[in-house]
């Protein structure tokens, strides 16, 4: 089962990393909509302050998105997906093993960005930690949950924007929690965001378990 | 009955709040009704096509 | 218990059933809904006294709490028969799941247009971060979620369980949701909506604003069922039985 796992995992970095460009666009995109908030807000010291957190996790929000897409396309459009159902290895464990590889691919970099974002709001150091902190928690549960959506449009025409309509109501709590414990730790101590992280900690767990089967159950109804 | 219509100044927004209901109701309604019939004139018209068909040969 | 469920549970069987069942909805839902409009606006005091003064624009209530419950409740209606679709592969419960959404969706519309004109007289502003409001609204974008999907594929059968999938995991994530937004803070939740209580509303009030919303279960009835035997023509169109029934020529 682990020897599974880790094949598709290493399968799917290594063929991510022979094009590279990938994983550039998502985190450059991340960079670009949290670079242009100043831009339209205005460049205040604490305009940005407090629209940091929120910004930094929309933005989060909008860049796993994106990337969901690619996340089944390519194996889909060769046939190679639908080869791999076919095998009689766990479906669910498979799903899991292609979102890891995703999550390493397009959250891991958000998360080693974020001072970056942090210098660019003004944010303290602190708030930093716990952005990174919450970003590295909160990715691979958007990932998760957009594993399904992916699996449902899988396509489609016009997938992507149908993607973001059918996933984005769901980011709302990692969304509240996230840009919640960012907001806690840069206004009051650091010492307070601890129930934020245990909510976080438990969306993860829960979406660890269920999401990849009903990613499962979504490939096997879109692949019929 | 001109007190009615008025609710107490507020007539805007009861009114406003029961209008659009009424609108939005009314308009499922009838386009429920219009779907219904296009559908099934579309199938009548599928039929006699194929009715046609069949005693042409 | 010698009835055969599984009769019933097919398109062909049900579609006359509806068409009978669709006039009787519709005069129930008028005496109900005439019923709770007169009652609402005739037999209630003009304004409300306590701490919280309301004027006449608290009426909007008898539209306004029956639009966002049925809301509620029709997804969890429109859940429940994708639910049994995926389970027991019925093909009608599909359907009864694609009828029920679009009226869902108009009720959870009308709660926040209702919402917002009851919300500037009594808030002082159209819309409000309140979350009963808020929730509503991501309410709102599951139903267009779940329709957007079904109409995007082009399969039937994929997607009508595509779609159900969807309506599960959306019901499972809702109350996680509805708890975020009430709790951004998780050692306090806000509440800009009083606490309700049935047992403390006027019975007047009450009862108009039960004729109401009993009045659009069954306009939700009604409407799920017509466009239930549209989806049904549709679907069926190759089947002996529609061409039957059109030869016969049932004005139903």
């Amino acid at each position: 089962m682990l020897r599974l796992f880790w094949c598709i995992l290493s399968r799917d970095l290594t063929l991510a990393l022979r094009r590279g460009t990938d994983v550039l666009t998502s985190l450059f995109f991340f960079v670009i909509v949290v670079s242009l908030f100043p831009l339209g807000v205005g460049t205040e010291r604490e305009v940005l302050q407090t629209l940091g957190p929120g910004v930094v996790w929309v933005a989060a929000l909008l860049a796993s998105m994106l990337a969901l897409e690619r996340l089944f396309a390519a194996d889909h459009v060769d046939g190679t997906l639908e080869q791999m159902l076919l095998t009689d290895q766990p479906r669910a464990l498979l799903v899991l093993a292609k979102i890891t590889a995703h999550w390493l691919l397009t959250g891991l970099p958000l998360v080693l960005i974020a001072p970056l974002v942090g210098m660019q709001y003004h944010l303290t150091g602190a708030a930093v930690g716990v952005m990174m902190l919450t970003l590295l928690i909160g990715t691979p549960v958007l990932s998760l949950l957009g594993a399904i959506g992916a699996a449902l449009t899988l396509g489609l025409r016009g997938g992507g924007i149908l993607l973001a309509l059918l996933i984005l109501p769901l980011y709302i709590p990692v969304l509240v929690y996230g840009a919640g414990a960012i907001d806690v730790a840069a206004t009051v101590s650091v010492a307070d965001t601890r129930p934020y992280f245990e909510l976080l900690g438990a969306f993860l767990l829960v979406t660890l378990v269920f999401a990849p089967v009903a990613a499962a159950a979504a490939l096997k109804i879109s692949l019929e | 009955m001109s007190d009615f219509f008025a609710q107490g100044g507020y007539a805007f927004f009861v009114w406003g709040a029961y209008g659009m209901t009424a609108l939005l109701l009314v308009i499922e309604v009838l386009q429920l009704r219009a779907r219904q019939r296009t559908i099934r004139a579309r199938l009548g018209r599928l039929m006699r096509i194929r009715d046609a068909g069949a005693n042409d040969q | 218990m010698a009835l055969n469920w599984f009769k019933f549970a097919s398109p062909a069987s049900f579609y006359p059933i509806a068409g009978r069942l669709v006039p009787a909805f519709w005069i129930i839902t008028l005496i109900l809904l005439g019923l709770g409009l007169y009652w609402g606006f005739f037999e209630t005091a003009d304004r409300l006294g306590g701490s919280n003064a309301q004027k006449e624009y608290y009426r909007i209530i008898f539209i306004h709490v029956p639009a966002a419950w049925m809301s509620m409740w029709l997804y969890v209606v429109m859940v429940g028969w994708a639910a049994i679709g995926l389970v027991f592969n019925t093909r009608l419960s599909f359907m009864m799941a694609n009828a029920v959404a679009p009226t869902g969706a108009i009720f959870t519309f009308l709660a926040l247009w209702t919402g917002a004109f009851w919300g500037r007289p009594s808030w002082g502003t159209y819309w409000d971060w309140d979350p009963r409001l808020t929730s509503e609204l991501v309410l709102f974008f599951l139903y267009i979620g779940y329709i957007a999907l079904h109409s995007a594929i082009d399969d039937v059968r994929r997607a009508d369980r595509a779609a159900a999938l969807l309506a599960i995991v959306g019901l499972i994530m809702v109350p996680v949701i509805f708890w975020s937004i009430n709790c951004p803070d998780p050692n306090q939740c806000a509440a800009l909506h009083q606490r309700s209580d049935l047992t403390q509303i006027d019975a007047n009030i009450l009862f108009a604003m039960l004729a109401m919303t009993f009045g659009f279960w069954t306009y939700s009835f009604a409407t799920s069922f017509m466009r239930l035997r549209g989806i049904i023509l549709q679907r069926e169109s190759e089947s002996a039985w529609v061409r039957d029934l059109l030869d016969t020529g049932d004005k139903a």
